[in-house]
């Protein structure tokens, strides 16, 4: 979350609590909603570490807030996260960890490994779906995130199924 | 014979005959789907689906085992026996399409309500209604082969369900779509499913899968999975369907 708050902050300064919004508001409910207790750990880290910096901002009849904003050591990491190519997915996948290594051992059989794990991908597939039909078609980023999360799901199906057919001899 | 199934097969197997050497593409299924039930099969390329729902549309004959269509016995029936059961009681979504070219897309949908007895009008409105539902109310008039291959797909479905057949096969009915045109396709599934539309589907798009009350696995012509798939969220406070895009990060 490190370099999301960064980039919010780039835009302009904002307290914890602002940030906690803006994020909700970009991504609605395809992506889960950040806790503000997570938000201010992490700004404390990223001032510790220099890149934002925070002012105290009095407020008539309640305590001080603190407003962050981005320091120049700040927007160098930023503009390098944003230059950097992004690793993708990851391929070592922990369901294919247990296919090859519980035989082994005696302690499944594959077949009901694939099974069981296929079930449990269309059930987050129908999740999707519905969380599809509850997001506002307008919230774009949030439907391509949903999309992008369906495509995913699918290309792990399809690998599964691929791992079944090599089952059979 | 369990009177609530609408489809029942009873080790159905199939073999093709191909230059003297048989090629084994269904090996003894027993599937039963009852009555309102949306099943998906699902399984590899050449795992024998097709062949299994050609059989249980009767577009395809048996080598041995059962068919039963909504409590008749059926593969014992003659082709035009065949053809009868299959007008009044089956929809038929081909892998392939097979419109009629010379027909127009509105035509093609009516065709199927006029012959299962519906009057003109009535033929009228249900293929306002499907065309409508599927986005294709503007492409009624044209031929089939002025439609992209998405377009078709959606014209078969439509088509399908013109006769508000007892049973709806289908072969891949994404298959050819993009995720829009996709997502017309399955709500159109999942509303006539609502409304107790009995569904065979045939899919590799877990959506559609997804979807289903129930998925059967087909691998080299048998049965290795039959069941619910399994639901996550559906119990959770709403913000639970977040997770799932986190693990999918
Ligand atoms: N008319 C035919 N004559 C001979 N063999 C056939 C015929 N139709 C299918 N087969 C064979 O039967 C097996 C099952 O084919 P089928 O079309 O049912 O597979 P499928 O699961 O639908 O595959 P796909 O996902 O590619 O559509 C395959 O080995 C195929 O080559
Ligand atoms: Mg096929």
């Amino acid at each position: 979350m490190r370099l999301h708050l960064l980039a919010l902050l780039a835009k302009e300064p904002a307290h914890g609590y602002e940030l906690k919004q803006a994020l909700e508001l970009t991504f609605g409910s395809a992506y889960p909603s950040p806790n503000i207790g997570q938000i201010y750990v992490t700004l404390g880290r990223l001032e510790k570490d220099g890149l934002i910096r925070a002012v105290d901002v009095e407020q008539s009849n309640r305590p001080n807030k603190k407003v962050y904003y981005l320091t120049a050591a700040g927007r160098e990491a930023l503009d390098a996260w944003v230059d950097e190519p992004t690793e993708g997915p990851r391929v070592r996948d922990e369901f294919f960890m247990k296919l090859i290594l519980a035989p082994l051992t005696g302690i499944a059989d594959r077949m009901t490994l694939i099974n069981r794990q296929r079930r449990h991908y269309l059930g987050l597939m129908r999740d999707l779906t519905d969380l599809t039909e509850a997001t506002d078609p307008a919230n774009r980023p949030a439907m391509l995130l949903i999309e992008g999360a369906m495509l995913h799901l699918q290309a792990d199906l399809d690998w599964l199924e691929r791992c079944q057919e090599d089952l059979t001899p | 014979m369990q009177s609530g199934a609408v489809v029942r097969t009873v080790n159905l197997v199939k073999i093709y005959q191909t230059g003297g050497l048989p090629v084994p593409a269904v090996r003894g299924v027993d599937l039963e789907v009852a009555d309102g039930e949306f099943v998906a099969i699902m399984g590899p390329s050449g795992s024998g689906k097709s062949t299994l729902i050609h059989m249980i549309g009767g577009l395809d004959t048996r080598t041995s085992g059962e068919i039963w269509l909504d409590g008749q016995r059926a593969d014992t029936l003659s082709e035009s026996g065949w053809a009868v059961l299959r007008r009044e009681k089956v929809g038929f979504v081909f892998q392939f399409f097979n419109l009629v070219a010379t027909m127009t897309v509105a035509d093609n949908v009516e065709l199927p309500a006029l012959l299962g007895g519906a009057s003109a009008r009535q033929a009228r409105e249900r293929r306002e209604y499907l065309l409508g539902e599927l986005g294709l109310t503007e492409r009624a008039e044209a031929a089939p082969a002025q439609l992209s291959g998405g377009e078709q797909q959606r014209v078969a479905l439509a088509r399908a369900l013109a006769n508000q057949p007892r049973l709806l096969l289908a072969d891949e009915p994404t298959g050819n779509l993009d995720s829009r045109n996709g997502r017309d396709v399955l709500r159109l599934l999942r509303d006539i499913h609502e409304k107790g539309q009995t569904i065979i589907v045939v899919t590799h798009d877990a959506k559609v899968a997804g979807m289903a009350d129930r998925v059967v696995m087909l691998l080299d012509g048998q049965i290795v999975d039959d069941g619910r798939s399994v639901r996550r969220t559906s119990s959770k406070r709403p913000g639970g369907a977040g997770d799932v895009i986190e693990l999918r990060g």
